[in-house]
């Protein structure tokens, strides 16, 4: 069983797909931690692509998560079809990083990726892989 | 074995003369806030006085030698003899034995080499006659020498951005069988626990470049494993290449070959020593990789109680020398150790101010002055079904390495793997949620498996299986001195 | 999250009111609802099909969810106000009772809670509202007690496409609370069609309509500026549920709030400070920018920096200080104000200013008075 068409990107990928109160528990948890709430898409889900597009900037100052729940609801009316994806960021010395990120939102039909095999000298080989989608240009991909 | 006690002796007059009126004893000495200090496990021979045994052993790993030098009057010999200062009663213990607390002025040591911290440290007192047994319990590490040091090449936070991974748990496993595999069937066994759902697949210790599966080959297909699940995960995943090696010119040709075959990851064993393992470590840093640790080797000296050298200062040099994985216990699996100890070696790794603990066997406050952390492994023994135990035990930054776990899976590797994965991911759910995971773990769990065929399998094969022996070292609660720094 | 050894402590325990999961579970745990609202909501008709003599703890509710202490402090905490005390009191209530129903089954809509506190400045609106956020949250009718206070500079912005992120931004930090806007009507300036607080006062809109589980909007300002611009908006006016007017305090209830406030600073009035207090009180009502409990505020502060140069002139003379010294306030600290210096001035320097121009006025005063 490949789970080549699904990507499993973040904590929850796993998991049945998160439903709207599993979503706001997640995004409470990181507002109770102090850590700060952020939205991302994007159509490259390449997983070296470490910048996705910011559905406006990281909120510090949520007390509750109806905050976050309002925009990811906004990110997905406005990009329906393509991955978004909840960062909860922690700022504190020596945490400096994303302390939780899960995906909320997927195209209805992932192709996946396409490894490209670079054949040389004593049987080397150099990688590279690339979303089937990327070969479109950004607005066209995962347009079904 | 040191001379007998004589008031009206002069101090520099030749012969033998005990440590302790030599200089090495100085129960009013106070530590200054940049001395290395030591705490030993000492088990003096019978008739031997704690004071002196603790003043032997300060005196045998720094200046002096078995009889008086006038040469010592060449030097400022106050700054450079190691002063014990203290040495407590162990509670219980039989043969009666003492921890002794001993400060080391920075001096003493090369800047940047653990190899010359232990070899002052460790080099010639553990087969000193005038103790039955002799062992190195903790260090406290100044903030000054820590600055001296390169530390992980990467650590914990650049670790998790390189590979994109955060809030839960890291999943390995280990190839199995360790030996015998070709090189083409072992990646075979990489390929399908990394696209089950597993991060990293790791080298056993013992893997390095035998007849049956030389090291060129095995990175080549192994990377062709990773390289494949990444495809059809869209996930970043790695192997860790051993390049332990007879030489270090071979260790380095391994780990340029791992660089250039696009790998994320190489591996070390303890067994190459401090000093390849601190020239592996700066490669690591140039070249980007991040660099996992096997401790092989390393019970033969941290196990026993009375004798040898605590893991928990072994973890101290090599956060200091730096690696960005170690193996570090499991609390729950088949291998030794005691929950209390293992946390404080997983808080001596990860953290930047540790504070002492008695019960997790830390006997000084240790400020990292911001050194990255170190993420522990906790490999052999564990399986799914302890996931609750495991998260509530070691926290979310670790690796987890199922090795029997994921191949020893009845469904196959991958479905092993997926396992794993379900099980890591629904507990951290629950966790975030608020709920009691500890108490509510197997529920979770069994939950979770109603989506998740392997899962409810695995939690069948191995739901009851645990390794409940009593520990051979449990920290011994005893009054802690007053935390320096 | 290295933590990680004690999760734990990770995870604040859910403490009340955070039961953010499913709606107020929380609260039905607290308090034992008979069936869950989803529950209900399959009776065809609850007024027929809930038996008549099922009983509700009304008491148990009342005492349990600590409303009871919310309504005490309000009470000890604000001086006279008690038409809005009783106005608080009485939606607390409402909402009780509405709780009480809910847990039965009786009621499908969530209850409109926006409100407009009305009355002129420090007349105790934002301290009102706090209180009514901590009812609202024990309450369960929101998830958090908490108050983002915004006026127009918070929520309207300067150029095209600033205004609604800024709006946005205020509106989430509020949910789950309560969002106060103070002197509501700025943002709406109906002589300028182009101004941008247009956009605002359309996003409150929906918010307040749609986000009611989410947010609670209380609106303030002046009673005569707060009815033109309802009747400018109507929708606005039209989503408030509860108004509640704050009248002005008298000159007794005035100077009941200062020595409150002195009391809490552990300062008191000697008689004659007393009477100077009252003086001031009551020429200060009749000057322009009289703002009730802060002006009162302001006078003392400035009283107490009166206090601490004439203490140090005092020391300076070679006067030992003693703790009387120290935590009386005298008639000249308050004689001293600019209130008193020409009544027919209409200088208003003294009156609703900040501390930096007391300060100065202050220094000024000390020089003067060590050249005597």
């Amino acid at each position: 069983m490949p789970t080549g068409l699904k990507i499993t990107q973040g904590t929850f990928s796993y998991l049945p797909d998160l439903s709207e109160d599993e979503i706001r528990a997640q995004i409470q948890y990181g507002i109770d931690n102090g850590w700060a709430v952020a939205i991302e898409y994007t159509d490259d889900p390449h997983p070296r692509n470490s910048y996705w597009d910011m559905w406006g900037m990281p909120m510090f100052d949520l007390e509750d998560a109806a905050g976050g729940m309002h925009e990811v609801t906004r990110c997905r009316e406005a990009f329906p079809n393509q991955y978004i994806k909840v960062s909860l960021y922690n700022p504190k010395l020596t945490k400096q990083t994303i302390a939780l990120q899960f995906i909320v939102n997927r195209p209805n039909h992932e192709p996946g990726f396409r490894l490209v095999r670079q054949e040389g000298a004593d049987r080397t080989i150099r990688y590279t892989m690339e979303p089937y989608a990327a070969s479109q240009p950004h607005g066209d991909r995962y347009a079904d | 074995m040191a001379g007998t006690s004589d008031p009206a002796r002069p101090r520099w007059m030749a012969g033998v003369m005990p440590y302790k009126e030599m200089g090495y004893w100085k129960p009013d000495y106070v530590p200054e806030d940049s001395d290395i200090i030591a705490a030993f496990r000492i088990t003096p021979q019978d008739g031997v006085e704690p004071e002196e045994a603790a003043a032997a052993v300060a005196g045998e790993s720094s200046t002096a030698t078995w009889t008086v030098v006038w040469t010592d009057r060449l030097t400022a010999h106050d700054n450079y003899q190691a002063k014990a200062y203290k040495v407590i009663p162990v509670p219980n213990s039989s043969p009666p034995s003492w921890i002794a607390y001993i400060a080391y002025k920075h001096d003493l040591f090369e800047e940047g080499s653990i190899a010359n911290l232990t070899s002052s440290i460790i080099g010639n007192v553990f087969g000193f006659k005038a103790l039955k047994a002799l062992r190195l319990e903790d260090m406290h590490i100044p903030r000054e020498y820590i600055k001296t040091f390169q530390g992980p090449p990467h650590g914990i936070i650049t670790e998790r951005e390189m590979v994109n991974k955060y809030g839960r748990p890291l999943l390995g496993a280990t190839t199995k069988p360790k030996l015998g595999l070709s090189p083409r069937n072992y990646g075979r066994v990489v390929y399908e626990a990394l696209r089950g759902g597993l991060d990293f697949v790791k080298d056993d210790e013992n893997i390095n470049s035998q007849n049956f599966n030389r090291w060129r080959d095995r990175y080549l297909y192994c990377m062709e494993a990773v390289h494949r699940a990444e495809e059809v995960t869209g996930e970043t995943k790695g192997h860790y290449l051993n390049v332990t090696a007879a030489t270090m010119e071979d260790m380095y040709e391994r780990a340029e070959f791992a660089k250039e075959l696009g790998s994320v990851i190489i591996m070390i064993d303890l067994t190459i020593g401090f000093t390849a393992m601190t020239s592996m470590s700066h490669w690591a840093r140039a070249n980007g990789l991040i660099l996992h640790l096997h401790r092989a080797g390393y019970a033969t000296y941290a196990r026993q109680k009375n004798h040898g050298v605590n893991f928990r200062v072994l973890s101290k040099w090599c956060r200091l020398l730096g690696v960005d994985h170690i193996h570090s216990g499991t609390v729950v699996g088949k291998l030794e150790g005691d929950p209390n100890a293992i946390q404080g070696y997983y808080n001596t790794l990860r953290e930047d101010k540790v504070p002492a603990n008695a019960v997790q066997g830390i006997y000084f406050d240790q400020d990292w002055a911001h050194m990255p952390g170190v993420m522990p492994v906790a490999s052999g023994g564990i399986h799914a079904g302890q996931m609750h135990q495991l998260l509530h035990y070691l926290g979310e930054d670790v690796v987890l390495q199922f090795g029997g776990g994921t191949i020893g899976h009845p469904m196959g590797v991958a479905a092993g793997a997926t396992a794993n994965r379900v099980a890591v991911e629904a507990m951290i759910q629950a966790r975030n949620e608020g709920r009691d995971y500890y108490k509510e773990g197997p529920d979770i769990l069994k939950k979770a498996a109603k989506t998740c065929s392997p899962l409810a399998s695995a939690l069948e094969v191995w739901g009851d299986i645990t390794f409940d022996f009593e520990s051979t070292d449990v920290p011994d609660v005893l009054e802690l001195p007053t935390p320096v720094s | 999250m290295a933590q990680g050894i004690t999760p734990e402590k990770l995870i604040s325990p859910p403490s009340q009111g955070t039961g953010m999961y499913k709606g107020d579970s929380n609260f039905d745990d607290r308090f034992g609802a008979a069936k869950s609202p989803e529950e209900f909501q399959e009776l065809k008709d609850p007024l027929r099909e809930i038996p008549d003599d099922l009983e509700v703890d009304a008491q148990k509710l009342f005492t349990e969810s600590k409303v009871k202490d919310v309504l005490h402090r309000l009470d000890s905490d604000l001086v006279a106000l008690e038409n809005v005390k009783e106005r608080i009191s009485e939606i607390a209530h409402l909402l009780l009772i509405d709780r009480l129903r809910r847990s039965i089954g009786l009621e499908a809509e969530p209850p409109t809670l926006h409100m407009s506190f009305t009355g002129n400045p420090g007349t105790g609106k934002t301290t009102v509202a706090s209180k009514m956020g901590q009812i609202l949250w024990k309450l369960g009718y929101i998830r958090k007690g908490h108050v983002v206070t915004a006026s127009r500079d918070d929520l309207v912005g300067q150029y095209v496409g600033h205004t609604a992120p800024k709006t946005r931004e205020v509106i989430k930090r509020a949910m789950g609370g309560v969002l106060f806007i103070d002197e509501a009507y700025n943002i709406y300036r109906l002589d300028n069609e182009r101004d941008y607080g247009q956009e605002t006062v359309e996003m409150l809109l929906e918010v307040m309509e749609n986000d009611r589980q989410d947010l609670v909007v209380v609106m303030a300002g002046y009673r005569d500026k707060m009815d033109r611009f309802f009747s400018d908006v109507p929708g606005i006016s039209s989503r408030i549920a509860h108004h509640v007017d704050f009248p002005d305090y008298n000159a007794e209830e005035l100077l009941d709030i200062g020595r409150m406030m002195l009391d809490a600073q552990r300062y008191r009035f000697d008689a004659d400070a007393e009477k100077a207090f009252k003086d001031y009180i009551n020429l200060r009502l009749n000057r322009p920018h009289f703002a009730n409990g802060r002006s009162v505020r302001n006078a003392l502060d400035r009283a107490r920096m009166r206090q601490a140069i004439r203490l140090f002139d005092a020391a300076e003379g070679g006067r030992t200080l003693t703790k009387k010294d120290l935590v009386t306030i005298q008639a000249e600290d308050i004689l001293a104000s600019r209130v008193f210096d020409d009544l027919h001035q209409t200088s208003t320097s003294d009156g609703n200013s900040g501390n930096g121009q007391a300060k100065t006025g202050a220094k000024a005063k000390s020089g003067s008075k060590s050249k005597k």
